[in-house]
């Protein structure tokens, strides 16, 4: 049954309508969170406020959890759902470059839209330094596509590497997650500061 | 002044584990029927391979980078999966501003900082994050928590470096944040 597009259930048009719709519930999901604060954001590498992990490490569980029991039903076929293959090297390389830039300034790529959506000026410089970024990337390519394409290791999942069943594995994300959490709430209680 | 400054302590946003949760529900829709998870930094790229391509054809064809991503792309940068969800991220984050009243031009720092530094940290920053997430094919929302959602083993090392690499420098920009 799914993908829908997959099983041609739904056009190519359909898909972008649906594109567009799913995009309206991640921005408003986004926004009313609070994301579309640099400060509340940055919040999370200083302890004062935590949102980002319970926002984030919520939805990954969610979601997890959701396809996984779609999949036992047999509603979602996961052979057919893009898994994005690991480069080993330029994908630690690139973490820790947007990490720098996380810390830098304040917004990831879809949080910057997010804020710049609702009039946050210095979102719209970050989105201005995000085209310069990939603009480089894009001219300077013959300079990194060695180091880019190195330490291919196909489309493993974490469970393949760590020769767990996907529940098993997912059980215990949910633990962590929810040991996080628990530090999260800790840490706000031991930083407070007023909310942006 | 300070009735507008009450009404903005009054905007609240909603709980953020019921937050986490729609938000995983949105990621489970887009793999549901599209076989794909959310992303940001891909819609951005398609935008510069079509600026590239409209300003500077001639370049865009004996450019390796766009060469190759043509190639993958038959039908051109914009008719894209995530730019039709980009449009709508831009929407919906509107909506939701124009909802809890948050709607408001401004640039926003901490107060010992000036708004120029701010400015100036936000275009350094999102430099890093454009190059950054073509390295690591994919961003926060692309690699990281799509990634996760489907076990993907470079989703996690995604999300270990991204947050693990803003903690070990946060002391160093604390001066731009409490």
């Amino acid at each position: 049954m799914g993908p829908l597009i997959s099983y041609n259930i739904i056009s190519q048009n359909t898909n972008f309508l649906l594109a567009f719709l799913i995009g309206v519930g991640f921005g408003f999901v986004l926004e009313s969170s609070g994301f579309s604060s640099s400060r509340k954001l940055a919040g999370v590498f200083y302890g004062y406020d935590t949102v980002v992990l319970k926002v984030f490490f919520t939805a990954a569980i969610t979601a997890m959890l959701g396809l996984l029991f779609l999949s036992l039903f047999n509603w979602i076929d996961l052979d057919l759902v893009y898994i994005n293959p690991t480069y080993l090297y330029s994908t630690i390389a690139g973490g820790i470059i947007m990490g720098a830039g996380f810390i830098m300034g304040g917004f990831c790529p879809g949080t910057s839209f997010c804020a710049a959506s609702i009039g946050k000026i210095d979102a719209l410089f970050f989105i201005g330094g995000l085209f310069i970024g990939i603009l480089i990337f894009a001219e300077g390519y013959p300079l990194w596509e060695g180091f880019y394409k190195a330490k291919y290791l196909g489309i493993p999942t974490l469970s393949h590497a760590l020769g767990l069943k996907d529940g098993v594995v997912v059980l215990g994300i949910i633990i962590v997650a929810l040991g996080m959490f628990w530090v999260g709430e800790w840490a706000e209680k031991k930083f407070p500061r007023e909310e942006y | 002044m300070s009735a507008t400054e009450n009404k903005q302590k009054k905007t609240r946003y909603i709980n953020p584990y019921l937050g986490g949760v729609l938000l995983g529900l949105v990621l489970i829709a887009a793999n549901f029927t599209a076989g794909r998870g959310l992303g940001a930094s891909g819609a951005a790229k398609s935008v510069i391979v079509a600026a590239v391509e409209t300003t500077t054809p001639r370049h865009a064809e004996n450019t390796h980078f766009y060469k190759e991503y043509s190639e993958g792309h038959p039908n051109g940068p914009m008719k894209s999966w995530l730019v039709f969800q980009m449009l709508g991220v831009i929407v919906g984050s509107f909506l939701s501003g124009a909802i809890f009243n948050r709607l408001k031009f401004k640039v926003e720092h901490s107060p010992k900082i000036t708004s120029r530094r701010r400015i100036v940290f936000a275009v350094l920053g999102g430099i890093l994050f454009g190059f950054g997430s073509q390295l690591g094919r994919g961003c926060t929302s692309g690699s990281a928590l799509s990634g996760m959602a489907v076990l993907s083993l470079g989703g996690f090392i995604s999300m270990a470096f991204i947050f693990g690499t803003a903690f070990a420098l946060a002391y160093f920009f604390r001066k731009n944040w409490i």
